[in-house]
């Protein structure tokens, strides 16, 4: 593997990448390269890509100076990092126990066999990840679900389903007016 | 600042509030924001703003006043102190509040009663300032009394003092264990070291559990305190909050509340105008529930993977970098100022002789009114149930009520007049927990309840131990086929017998308790696993039941369509 | 160095201030069952064979992990102990696909042998067959995930003895494996440097010398108090 050019010799590039890893200087500095600020780092990386592949993962294993596979061991261990990307809306369902014992589970059901994705992935077409997560602490508003991180509370599957769709669709009618 | 100058801007602050006309409190915590409190706010303003009235009234926008359920939330407080609820509140109502209540009208909305028994039958200490203040202005709280408590600690009371005050008040570590915070302390506080350390524990990662973070976010200086206090106590210079990744509104507020009290001098070098210096950092955990246990939390504070280590040595020995660490639950930091304002003996008031104080629980499930609620010791189940809660919705039948979340169990019927304190729980196979309280009715299936919990559980484990990261797995099998109906009568022996050894053998809280919600579920509900096993039926028409036991294979044989095919 | 004394199955010993029980049991002999302690390696509390009944203590203790004290009263062996020893090996067997009769270390495996000793001749738990790879990407060595038992003696001896850190562990419960590296082939790894000492530390076949078939892949690992000794007692002081 080959370091990972320094990032502050270039500006801006099309994709925005350098200006990134520019972020990720940031979040360095401010901890002052402390090795215990591994999981901040990571935090911010994570926000700044969306995931965090390879390249990003051995750029903060080595301006940390912390082994590789420790690094890799950590960003693995925390439901929070993904080392995929996500879907351009991600969808996560609640299944603390009051969602739980209210019908969140019988919701993911529905949400996996309308959009043909197990929970925890993304469609192919790269629009919608659904994921799960052990209770978000909203328990009154059971089932609930966040969708782009909006709360939403009190959800049925047709709801869910409904709002999905606005939102997938939502981008395409804008795209075919493009066109 | 110092002592003086804080009681200074606190009756500066509360003259101001006492020359408004009318003060308008609404909710602003997440599930009324989710509700819809966002437009109503917004609609006031303009209002506000309009009707030129901002030298008469204010909006406050609180943290959590209880009721989720019947969000959003709107409270008034006119300036003779009387005070009347609005729940459902939409922009139109809220408008029709604002406008006859400024103008002395009678309000046309329906306010909620005020005797309703949701409010009068609570005791709120730790929330005492939840739904009362603007959790981002620091100002709100200090009219309240916060920092007043560490005022008077640094400046009256010497460290020995401080225990000996939270060691006589009874008060008992709210993460669930119940360990005697006093005693704590002072392990803390006699521990020889260059350098100590407070943790404050806000990683609540059971399912059905919020209350942590309602006290954050509805009241973060009641944490800072508490911690600074402990500080003190145990000659700790640096605390760390360790918030839950799915909080993000509570880091939040925790940061803009640690600025805030920094910019004041009530947190940072010489704190009040005393000798005693303390910074408080926040981290933010990354969505993994073994680091609630007190050792995994510490090593990801330290960056490291969120691995348990075994104890002895306790972290009031060795924690945080090898140094003796103070950890402690958010809600029994804050319990701290209280503590120390009103006095131990007031404290031990409440609560049984040997669960001192109130109980913060989040009530949901199947119950007409779920929320926040906060509770003295000793209270029953009942009372909290079909009191508080209102009872069952749609005339649903009470099966069972589920505390302490994975950790914990399910508590039937006829135990519904159980006091609820550590005590009484623990006997019943349950546990206090940190205080998740969920109200099932008829239509929930047991062994399907475990099986959710064992799933929560196998996924959660940290796999450093052989018990909890290969036993957990075993026993989601075992369970998934007695819910499926391939389960046999033996497999139950297999199951209890592993339950046995994962609780005693796991080498963390996390697969120590695993197998509780199994083994109490099977001690209330025995007839119930028996039924699906023995009658393949599920009582409560939950499982599917649509597998056999693979040993009984040979006499459906024939029914099968593979096994027709071949022959 | 101070001396304390407890009291092991009924016996009077002394021990070192500062030893673990563990270090204390093999001083006099006592063997106790253990697949992720190594004399050399720091104690990691994992496989939890090695629980012991300590007087006054509500749990059992790894031995490996907690400190001998002065009048201390240790059981080592009982009935309850020695089923849970069972019950736990049933556990790490099931886990993967320990199949003896094909392995490299098949009569030289520490967890064969471990099986044998304690009397575990069934599982009564469903094996859960992962599909796990083969990594032999390596020019000398090879690692068999199937066969892993996450001990993390190769984690630790490449940390704390090689000083490397190529070796961790990704993921979290039964999905955890050990990695090299980002997780990329043990060939590609550019930390490793090829010492081979997790491979000798390791008490399964899931670490091995290319090219051994069933049954050769013998492993020693005395060779690290030798190595420890020298470096930490100075004893190859120039």
């Amino acid at each position: 593997m080959t370091a990972p050019t320094a990032p502050s010799t270039k500006i801006n590039d099309d994709t925005g990448h350098d200006l990134k890893f520019q972020l990720i200087d940031k979040a360095l500095k401010k901890c002052q390269f402390q090795q215990d600020a591994l999981i901040e780092v990571l935090h911010t990386a994570q926000e700044t890509f969306g995931h965090l592949d390879e390249e990003i993962l051995d750029y903060v294993s080595l301006q940390l100076k912390l082994p590789p596979s420790w690094v890799y061991g950590v960003a693995t261990f925390y439901n929070f990092f993904t080392l995929d990307p996500q879907g351009e809306h991600v969808c996560v369902v609640c299944l603390g126990t009051a969602c739980y014992v209210k019908g969140a589970g019988e919701i993911v059901t529905r949400l996996e066999e309308e959009f043909s994705i197990k929970a925890g992935a993304t469609t192919e077409d790269g629009n919608l990840s659904l994921l799960t997560a052990r209770c978000l602490g909203n328990c009154s508003l059971a089932p609930m679900l966040t969708l782009d991180g909006e709360v939403h509370g009190k959800q049925t599957a047709e709801s869910v389903i409904a709002a999905l769709k606005a939102k997938t669709t939502q981008k395409a009618a804008l795209e075919e007016e493009k066109v | 600042m110092n002592p003086t100058s804080l009681a200074e801007q606190a009756a500066q602050e509360l003259q101001r509030q006492e020359q408004l006309k009318l003060r308008l409190f609404l909710c602003y915590s997440t599930p009324c924001v989710a509700a819809g409190a966002e437009p109503v706010k917004t609609a006031l303003e303009e209002l506000l703003a309009k009707q030129d009235l901002a030298a008469d009234l204010e909006i406050v926008a609180t943290g959590c006043m209880g009721p989720c359920s019947r969000g959003p939330l709107l409270r008034i407080k006119n300036a003779d102190g009387e005070e009347q609820t609005f729940e459902k509140v939409t922009p139109e109502q809220a408008k029709e509040i604002l406008l006859h209540s400024i103008a002395n009208q009678p309000v046309e909305t329906t306010a909620l009663p005020a005797d309703l028994p949701f409010f009068v039958r609570q005791t709120r200490i730790v929330l005492s300032n939840s739904g009362e203040i603007d959790p981002e202005k620091i100002e709100h709280g200090i009219a309240r009394g916060s920092y007043s408590a560490l005022a008077h600690v640094l400046h009256e009371m010497s460290a020995e003092e401080v225990c000996a005050e939270i060691k006589q008040s009874g008060l008992r570590g709210r993460g669930g264990g119940g360990y005697p915070t006093g005693l704590k302390w002072n392990l803390v506080r006699k521990s020889p070291a260059e350098r100590k350390y407070v943790v404050a524990n806000g990683d609540e990662g059971d399912p059905g559990a919020y209350m942590d973070r309602t006290i954050m976010e509805s009241d973060p200086h009641r944490v800072l305190e508490g911690m600074a206090i402990a500080g003190y106590a145990v000659g700790a210079e640096q605390g760390y909050i360790y918030v839950r990744g799915e909080y993000p509104l509570a880091a939040a507020r925790l940061v803009k509340a640690i600025k805030a009290a920094e910019r004041r001098g009530l947190l940072g070098s010489r704190v009040l105008g005393s000798n005693f210096n303390f910074r408080i950092d926040l981290r933010i955990g990354a969505g993994a529930f073994v680091c609630g246990e007190e050792t995994a939390l510490m090593t990801s504070i330290m960056g490291r993977r969120g691995q348990p280590v075994p104890r002895p040595p306790y972290p009031a020995q060795s924690g945080l970098w090898g140094y003796p660490t103070l950890i402690n639950n958010v809600e029994s930091y804050a319990n701290i100022a209280p503590i120390m304002q009103q006095g131990a003996d007031w404290f031990a008031g409440f609560g049984t002789e040997k669960s001192k104080g109130t109980k913060v629980f989040a009530l949901c499930g199947e119950v007409v009114n779920s929320g926040l609620i906060e509770v003295p010791m000793g209270i029953s189940l009942r009372d909290i149930v079909f009191e508080i809660g209102g009872g069952l919705p749609d005339g649903g039948k009470f099966k069972a009520a589920q505390t302490g979340g994975p950790s914990g169990g399910c508590i039937p019927a006829e135990h519904l007049d159980t006091p609820v304190d550590y005590e009484s729980l623990k006997e019943l196979g349950s546990i206090m927990g940190s205080g998740g309280l969920i109200v099932m009715n008829e239509s929930s299936c047991m062994p399907d309840v475990a099986k959710f919990f064992m799933g929560f559980c196998m996924e959660e484990s940290c796999g450093k131990c052989v018990p909890c990261r290969v036993g957990t797995v075993e026993m989601y099998e075992l369970l998934t086929r007695i819910t499926d109906g391939s389960a046999m009568l033996n497999d139950l022996e297999t199951l209890e017998q592993l339950c046995r050894l994962v609780q005693e053998t796991s080498l963390c809280g996390l697969g120590m308790t695993a197998p509780n919600p199994v083994l109490n579920t099977l001690h209330y509900y025995r007839d119930e696993y028996l039924a699906h096993i023995q009658e393949n039926n599920c009582p409560a028409g939950v499982c599917q039941l649509d597998q056999i036991p693979l040993l009984k294979l040979p006499e459906h044989a024939a029914e099968l369509a593979v096994f027709k095919e071949e022959h | 160095m101070p001396v304390i004394t407890l009291t092991i199955n009924d016996e009077l010993v002394s021990a070192r201030s500062g030893q673990s029980i563990l270090e204390a049991c093999r001083d006099h002999d006592i063997q106790l069952p253990t697949l992720c302690y190594l004399d050399g390696l720091s104690a990691r509390g994992g496989c939890r064979l090695c629980l012991v009944d300590v007087a006054g203590s509500p749990r059992l203790l790894p031995a490996c992990t907690t400190e001998a004290l002065e009048n201390m009263v240790v059981t080592t062996h009982n009935e309850k102990i020695d089923r849970y020893r069972r019950m736990i090996l049933e556990l790490t067997f099931a886990e993967r696909n320990h199949t003896c009769a094909v392995c490299v270390s098949n009569e030289n495996c520490e967890l064969q042998s471990l099986a044998a000793e304690l009397g575990m001749d069934h599982v009564r738990y469903d094996y859960l067959n992962p599909e796990l790879n083969l990594d032999t990407s390596h020019e000398r060595y090879g690692v068999d995930h199937n066969r892993c038992l996450l001990c993390l003696r190769c984690v630790r001896v490449c940390d704390e003895v090689e000083g490397a850190h190529t070796w961790d562990v990704m993921g979290r419960g039964v999905e955890s494996r050990v990695i090299t590296d980002l997780n990329r082939p043990w060939g590609d790894s550019e930390s490793c440097t090829d010492c081979g000492k997790c491979v000798e530390v390791c008490p399964t076949g899931a670490l091995f010398d290319k090219g051994s078939s069933v049954a050769e892949m013998k492993k020693e690992a005395s060779f690290l108090r030798r190595i420890l000794d020298g470096r930490e007692k100075r004893q190859w002081q120039r």
